[in-house]
């Protein structure tokens, strides 16, 4: 079982107390009366769906509660980082080391 | 190996304590301990912003509080089962994926145990309160009463 490191309980718990929720940051448009409906569909439903780096929500729903935000390696499921809501983007070079 | 009938650890329903879910945006100042799992006196922080007070010293605490906050009585909401005995932290790990063995004693979280999530505080070394919402107690008791079975015939 995988261990998640919840950036709220600063600790590493088992994978079975976290859900996934999607790809993280993801703006709401500002005004999303303004937008075509192909913006519209790309907001709603077109993620990035990458092999490799992903950078992704996660709830610690079995436990604090909280929603945070996560790197991880979608290969070899491995997690890079976890961060708290409202903490900006990590650099992805400093997480991976040698990648370029 | 030896079968013995002795499954080392009791599950005891307690009766239910005033229980109160409290929600505050900032604690910062308020008698209530901040770090996610700690306990100080009737208050178990479950969250930045959650915790779970219980016992008779609860709606004191709610009273004194400067706000503003959010408490609900949830007292009959769950059911709590006292798990004492030697073989206390084998019967957990039937069904709880956190390292229990390393929660401190005077220490609270909320985890699951099977698909049931669960509210845990270690009273002692080898005895635990287990606080489980009342639809999913029967699940889980008939799941203690099975491992307690398996762990007396030596499995
Ligand atoms: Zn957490």
């Amino acid at each position: 079982m995988l261990l998640i490191h919840c950036p709220y309980c600063e600790q590493d718990l088992p994978e079975l107390e976290f859900a996934y929720a999607g790809e993280a940051h993801i703006a709401r448009p500002a005004d999303p009366s303004k937008l075509t409906d192909e913006e519209w569909r790309d907001f709603l439903f077109i993620r990035t769906n990458p092999k490799g780096v992903h950078f992704e929500r996660w709830r610690h729903v079995n436990g604090c509660a909280r929603f945070f935000n996560a790197v991880r390696e979608t290969v070899g499921d491995k997690f890079l980082a976890t961060y708290r809501a409202d903490e900006p983007r990590p650099d992805i070079s400093s997480l991976t080391g040698d990648a370029k | 190996m030896t079968a013995t009938t002795d499954p080392g650890v009791t599950v005891t329903e307690l009766p239910p304590p005033t229980r109160i879910t409290l929600r505050v945006a900032d604690p910062t100042g308020q008698p209530l301990p901040t770090r996610i799992g700690a306990i100080e006196g009737c208050a178990l922080c479950l969250g930045p912003d959650e915790w779970l007070l219980e016992g008779d010293a609860a709606a004191d605490l709610v009273a004194g509080l400067p706000g503003p906050y959010s408490a609900v009585e949830v007292s009959d909401r769950e059911i709590t089962y006292l798990l004492e005995g030697p073989a206390v932290l084998d019967l957990l790990a039937t069904g709880c994926p956190r390292d229990l063995a390393s929660m401190p004693v005077g220490a609270g979280a909320r985890t699951v145990y099977d698909t049931a999530q669960v509210v845990l505080v270690r009273e002692a070394n080898d005895r635990f309160r287990l606080t489980v919402w009342r639809s999913f107690a029967p699940h889980v008791r008939a799941l203690f009463d099975i491992a307690m079975r398996e762990i007396a015939a030596g499995l």
